[in-house]
C-alpha cells in the first residue's frame, strides 16, 4: 500500500517536473518515474513472493465512491512487467531526448502513462480501473499525437487510436456497469461474487463487450487497426511502452473478465480462439511484408497477442471439458508469453528508435550496414528479433514451446469441437511462427546487415550510452529468462494461481522446464551450453585450418553477375524479400501495386523507364473500415444541407422534435 | 546424466558427422548409377571437404561478424541435436528432455543464422536464397508441428525418446492410420527442410531455380566447408529421426554390444531412405517455386488428417 501511493507521488511529481526548464526536465522527470517505477516493481515483487494481495479503499481520492485497491498476483504480474519495460524506457529515453520526446506536455503526458501503467493492474473496482484505463488511454494518446505539427501521419494515427480506444473503452464500461448494476457494488471482489447468479445469455453477452473492448487494446483483428499507425508513430520509448506494457494490460483485461464471469460456456472461447488465431495468422503475415520496421513491429505485436489469446481460449475451451491440467498449462503459458512478448517487443521498439535516432530512417529499404557502424544495437536487436522468432535458448522459445505441450496435452480426451480447435491452433501457431521467422530475418538481414542503402546508413554513428544500456537490461532478462525459466515460472504460476489452482504439474527448476505428471521436459540451459561450446571449438578448429603459406583469409569483391561493381540497389530489399510469400498469400494480402513499364521508341525489348509504386495499405482496414467511414462522411454531408443557416427552419426542428417526443411519450 | 550416456551421445555425434558426407557420397553415387554415368567415390564429399579446409577463407567486403558465425552455428546445432536425439541410442544424454519441439527449433538456429549471413553477403543471390529458403520454411512449420502433434497423441508426450522407445513396444501403434498419414507428412517436410528435389535442386546452380546453393554462394574454403558438413549432418538427423519413427527397431537400449547394434541398423536405414530419396529425386522434376505451396499444403492436411483420425480413434 506505501509502495503504491510512493508510485501516485512520484509519478504525479515525474509530470510536474514537466515544468523544470528545458535542460533538466527530462531528467528530473525521468529520476522522478524511476523511483515511482522500483517502488510498483517492490510492490509487485512483494505481493508474488508471498502470493498474499495487497488492499484497500482510499475514500478521498475520487468522488461518489473512493478508490478501492487491490493489487492480486495477476496484476502484480502485469505491473512487474510494465515496470521492467518502463524503466528500460525511462533509461532510453534519457538519450532519445535529444531527438524528441522532451516538450513539456510530452514530458507530463509520459510520466503519466508510466504511472497508470503501473496503477491499472492495482484497481480494485469499476470506477477505479475506469478512471485509470482512461487516463492511460489520454496520456498514450497524447504521446501518439506528439508529432502532430509535423507530420499528417502522426495525426491520422492519433485520429484512429483515440477512435478505436474509446470505442473499446464504451464497451468495456457497458460490460463493467452492467455487471456493478447487478452486484450493487462496483468492487470486484463483490461482482466475482454475484456474477455466477446472472443469466447465461447475460453473461455471454457481458463477456463479449469486454473481449471486444480489451480486444482492441490489446490490437487483436479486427480491432487492429490502431496498432501499425500508433505504433509507428509514436516516439521510441513510447512505443516500446504501448508495445510492450499497455498492449499486454488489453491481456490483463481479458483475464479479468475471465476472472469476473468464471470459465462460462465453449462458445466464448471459441469466439476468442478464431479472434486469436485470425490475429495471429494476419498480424504475422503483415509483418512479414512490411517494409517500415515499426509497423512491422506493431503487426508483430498484433500476431503475439494473437497467440496470448489462443493459449487463454485453449485454457478456456479445456476448462469447461473439465480437463484441469492442461487449462492450467495453458493459462501459465499464455502468460509467460505475455511477458516474455512484453520484454523482446519493448526491445525491438528501443533499438528500432536508436536506428531512428541515428539515421531517421524506418524504412528498411533505406537501412542496411548497421552491424558495422552501430555494432551494439544490432546485437541487442539480435536477441530480441531471435527471442521473437521462438528460437531458442531464448524466452520466446519457452513461451511457444509451453504453448504447444499445452495444446498437446488437452487433447488427452478432448471431445470432437475442442480436438479440432487444437489442431487448428497447433496449425495456425506453427504458421505464425514460420511467417515470424521470415519477417525477423527481414528485419534484421535487411536493415541491419548487408550493404548501407542509404547515406544515411552508411554514416551512422552508434547511439549514446543510455540508449544502449536501457534495450541492453531486457536483452539481457530475454537471455536469463530463456536461458533458465524458472526466473518467470515462478512469478507465472503464483500469478495464474489467481485464477485456477495450478495442475499442470510445470516446474522449473535452473536445468529447465519440467511438466510432471504430464510428460515433457525441455532444457535450455544445456542445449545453449552444448551449442555455444560447440560454437566455440568449432571456431578454434576453424582458426587452425587454412592454407600454410598464403595469407588464411582476406576479403573480396562478391560475384556480381557479370559486372564489375557491385552497388547497394542490386542487393534484396524488404520488398523483393517478402515477394515470394506475398504472391503465395494473394488472396488474403491484396497488395496495392502499380507496375509502370515505358518501352523505348523504337523497339519493344529496350525499357525506357519502370515505374513502381506499393501501397502500405491494410486490407481489413479497406474493406472494413473504409466502407464505414465513406457512409458516415456521405451521411454527415447529406447533414450539412439540413443545417442552411435559416432560423425558422431550426425553429421548426425544434417543433417538430418536440412534436415527436411527446407523441413517443404518450 | 552418467558417464555412459555421455559417451553414447559423443559416438552418436561421430556417426552423424562421419556419415554425413558419405550418404552425400552415396546418393551422388546411385544417381550417377541411375543416370548411366559411373559417378565419384562415396569419399569424394569427404575429400572435398578436407581439400577445402586447406584453402584461404574469402569473405565479401563489406560483410559483418555473421558472416563469418554462420557455419559455426550451422554445425553447432547439428551437432547438439546429434548428441541428443535418439538416433542410435534410447539412452541419448538428458533424455526426458529431448522434445521434438526443441529438436525442430534448434535445427531453425542454424537456418536462421545463414539466412541472415546471406543477407549480410550484399548481393542479389544472398537475398534470393534466403528470401526462397524462408518461405519454403514458413510454409513446412504447419506441417511439421502438426505431425508432431499427431505422432505424441499415443503418449500424450512430444519427447522423442518416449515416443520411439513406444513405437518399438507397441508395433500396433506404427501402423494405425494417425502413424501413417503424420509419417507422409513428415516425408513431404523431410524433402523440404532438407532441399531435395522437388523443392529444391542440390545440384543446380543455376539463377532461377536455386535455393540453397544460392544462399551459400559466397562461402569457401573452411567456411564453405562447415556449411556443407552441416547440412549433410541435418540430413542424416532428419533421415534417422524419419526411420527411427517408422521402424523403431534396433536403436540400442543400453550396453556397448547394443549401441554397436545400433549403430549399425541406423547406418543401414538411412543408406535405404538415403537410397530411396534418391530414386525419387532421379524419377521427378523440380517443382516450380509457385507450385511448392501446394505440395506443403498436402502435407499440412495429411497431417490434420493424422491428428483427426488418431483422436477420433482412440
Amino acid at each position: 500500500m506505501i509502495a503504491l501511493g510512493v508510485v501516485v507521488i512520484f509519478g504525479a511529481l515525474g509530470a510536474v517536473a514537466s515544468l523544470a526548464p528545458a535542460r533538466y526536465r527530462v531528467a528530473t522527470s525521468a529520476a522522478c518515474l524511476a523511483v515511482a517505477i522500483v517502488a510498483g516493481a517492490t510492490a509487485s515483487i512483494a505481493v508474488l513472493a508471498t502470493g498474499r494481495a495487497v488492499d484497500g479503499h482510499v475514500v478521498s481520492v475520487l468522488p461518489f465512491s473512493g478508490a478501492t485497491v487491490e493489487l492480486s498476483a495477476l496484476g502484480a504480474l502485469f505491473s512487474l512487467t510494465s515496470a521492467v519495460v518502463a524503466l528500460a524506457a525511462t533509461i532510453h529515453w534519457l538519450g532519445y531526448q535529444r531527438h524528441a520526446l522532451r516538450s513539456r506536455s510530452a514530458v507530463a503526458a509520459y510520466a503519466l502513462f508510466v504511472t497508470c501503467l503501473l496503477l491499472v493492474p492495482a484497481a480494485g473496482d469499476d470506477v477505479t480501473f475506469l478512471v485509470l484505463w482512461e487516463l492511460m488511454a489520454l496520456a498514450s494518446l497524447a504521446l501518439v499525437a506528439h508529432d502532430h505539427a509535423r507530420r499528417d501521419e502522426a495525426r491520422h494515427a492519433a485520429w484512429w487510436y483515440g477512435a478505436m480506444t474509446q470505442g473499446g473503452a464504451g464497451a468495456i464500461t457497458l460490460g463493467l456497469v452492467a455487471l456493478a448494476a447487478h452486484a450493487k457494488s462496483p468492487s470486484f471482489a463483490a461482482i466475482a461474487a454475484s456474477a455466477g447468479h446472472l443469466p447465461a445469455s447475460a453473461r455471454g453477452a457481458i463477456f463479449l463487450a469486454l473481449f471486444a473492448g480489451f480486444g482492441a487494446k490489446a490490437g487483436l483483428v479486427p480491432f487492429h487497426v490502431w496498432l501499425p499507425r500508433a505504433h509507428a508513430e509514436a516516439p521510441a520509448p513510447a512505443s516500446a511502452l504501448l508495445s510492450g506494457a499497455m498492449v499486454g494490460l488489453g491481456i490483463y483485461g481479458i483475464l479479468l473478465a475471465r476472472t469476473l464471469l468464471g470459465v462460462g460456456s465453449p462458445w466464448w472461447w471459441l469466439v476468442a480462439g478464431l479472434v486469436g488465431v485470425a490475429s495471429a495468422l494476419y498480424g504475422s503475415l503483415y509483418a512479414a511484408t512490411s517494409t517500415d520496421v515499426k509497423r512491422l513491429l506493431a503487426y508483430s505485436t498484433s500476431d503475439n497477442m494473437g497467440l496470448v489469446v489462443i493459449g487463454l481460449a485453449a485454457s478456456g475451451l479445456f476448462a469447461t471439458d473439465h480437463h484441469r491440467a492442461a487449462a492450467s498449462l495453458a493459462l501459465l503459458a499464455s502468460l509467460f508469453l505475455v511477458t516474455s512478448h512484453a520484454l523482446y517487443k519493448s526491445t525491438l521498439f528501443l533499438g528500432a528508435g536508436s536506428v531512428q535516432y541515428a539515421t531517421g530512417e524506418r524504412n528498411l529499404d533505406r537501412l542496411g550496414g548497421l552491424a558495422r557502424t552501430m555494432p551494439v544495437t544490432t546485437v541487442l536487436v539480435l536477441v530480441g528479433g531471435l527471442a521473437a522468432a521462438a528460437l531458442p535458448p531464448l524466452n520466446g522459445f519457452a513461451a511457444e514451446w509451453l504453448v504447444v505441450q499445452s495444446l498437446v496435452h488437452g487433447l488427452t480426451g478432448a471431445g470432437p469441437v475442442t480436438t479440432v480447435a487444437t489442431t487448428v491452433f497447433v496449425g495456425a501457431l506453427a504458421l505464425t511462427g514460420g511467417l515470424t521467422i521470415v519477417a525477423v530475418v527481414k528485419a534484421l538481414g535487411i536493415g541491419f546487415f548487408g550493404r548501407a542503402r542509404s547515406d544515411a546508413a552508411a554514416t551512422a554513428t552508434e547511439v549514446p550510452l543510455p540508449m544502449r544500456i536501457g534495450p541492453a537490461l531486457i536483452a539481457l532478462a530475454c537471455v536469463a529468462i530463456g536461458v533458465v525459466p524458472e526466473l518467470a515460472v515462478a512469478a507465472v504460476r503464483r500469478a495464474a494461481a489467481t485464477m485456477q489452482p495450478n495442475r499442470s504439474g510445470l516446474a522449473a527448476s535452473v536445468t529447465g522446464l519440467h511438466l510432471g505428471a504430464l510428460r515433457g521436459a525441455v532444457d535450455p540451459l544445456a542445449l545453449a551450453l552444448g551449442a555455444v561450446l560447440a560454437t566455440a571449438a568449432l571456431a578454434v578448429l576453424r582458426h587452425s585450418a587454412g592454407p600454410r603459406r598464403a595469407p588464411r583469409r582476406r576479403t573480396f569483391e562478391p560475384w556480381g553477375s557479370g559486372r564489375a561493381v557491385l552497388s547497394a540497389r542490386m542487393q534484396y530489399t524488404a520488398t523483393s524479400f517478402a515477394e515470394p510469400l506475398q504472391r503465395v498469400f494473394d488472396d488474403v494480402l491484396a497488395p496495392q501495386h502499380d507496375l509502370d513499364v515505358s518501352h523505348a521508341v523504337e523497339s519493344r525489348y529496350y525499357v525506357e523507364r519502370v515505374a513502381y509504386a506499393s501501397a502500405d495499405d491494410d486490407v481489413v482496414e479497406r474493406r472494413l473500415y473504409r466502407p464505414v467511414l465513406r457512409l458516415a462522411t456521405w451521411w454527415g454531408e447529406r447533414a450539412r444541407g439540413l443545417a442552411n443557416g435559416s432560423v425558422h427552419r431550426y425553429l421548426a426542428y425544434g417543433f417538430v422534435t418536440l412534436v415527436v417526443v411527446l407523441v413517443v411519450v404518450s | 546424466m552418467n558417464a555412459t550416456r555421455l559417451v553414447a551421445g559423443a559416438l552418436q555425434l561421430a556417426l552423424v558427422v562421419l556419415g554425413g558426407p558419405l550418404l552425400l557420397g552415396l546418393m551422388r553415387r546411385v544417381r550417377s548409377r541411375l543416370e548411366g554415368r559411373d559417378g565419384p567415390r562415396i569419399t569424394q564429399p569427404w575429400r572435398d571437404l578436407v581439400k577445402l579446409a586447406t584453402k584461404q577463407r574469402v569473405r565479401p567486403t563489406e560483410s559483418s561478424w555473421i558472416f563469418g558465425l554462420a557455419p559455426l552455428v550451422v554445425v553447432a546445432t547439428a551437432g547438439a541435436v546429434a548428441v541428443l536425439a535418439p538416433l542410435a541410442t534410447l539412452a541419448p544424454p538428458l533424455a526426458n528432455s529431448t522434445d521434438f519441439v526443441a529438436v525442430i527449433f534448434t535445427l531453425l538456429v542454424g537456418s536462421v543464422v545463414l539466412a541472415l549471413a546471406a543477407l549480410d553477403t550484399g548481393t542479389a543471390f544472398g537475398g534470393m536464397g534466403a528470401s526462397r529458403a524462408l518461405t519454403i520454411g514458413a510454409l513446412v512449420e504447419p506441417a511439421l508441428l502438426v505431425a508432431v502433434l499427431a505422432l505424441s497423441l499415443p503418449l500424450h508426450s512430444t519427447n522423442l525418446v518416449a515416443i520411439v522407445a513406444d513405437g518399438a513396444r507397441h508395433a500396433p501403434v506404427l501402423v494405425g492410420p494417425s502413424h501413417l498419414l503424420a509419417l507422409g507428412s513428415f516425408v513431404v517436410v523431410i524433402l523440404a527442410e532438407s532441399g531435395r528435389l522437388p523443392v529444391d535442386n542440390p545440384s543446380t546452380h543455376l539463377e532461377l531455380t536455386m535455393i540453397f546453393e544460392a544462399l551459400i554462394l559466397e562461402y569457401s574454403g573452411p567456411d564453405l566447408a562447415l556449411v556443407t558438413l552441416g547440412e549433410s549432418m541435418r540430413l542424416v538427423i532428419w533421415l534417422g529421426l524419419f526411420a527411427n519413427l517408422a521402424a523403431p527397431w534396433g536403436v540400442a537400449a543400453s550396453g556397448a554390444g547394443g549401441f554397436a547394434l545400433g549403430a549399425a541398423v541406423l547406418v543401414a536405414k538411412v543408406a535405404v531412405l538415403g537410397v530411396a530419396v534418391t530414386v525419387f529425386e532421379v524419377t521427378t522434376a523440380k517443382l516450380r517455386l509457385f507450385r511448392l505451396p501446394e505440395l506443403l499444403a498436402g502435407g499440412f492436411i495429411l497431417a490434420v488428417f493424422g491428428v483427426v483420425t488418431g483422436a477420433v480413434m482412440r
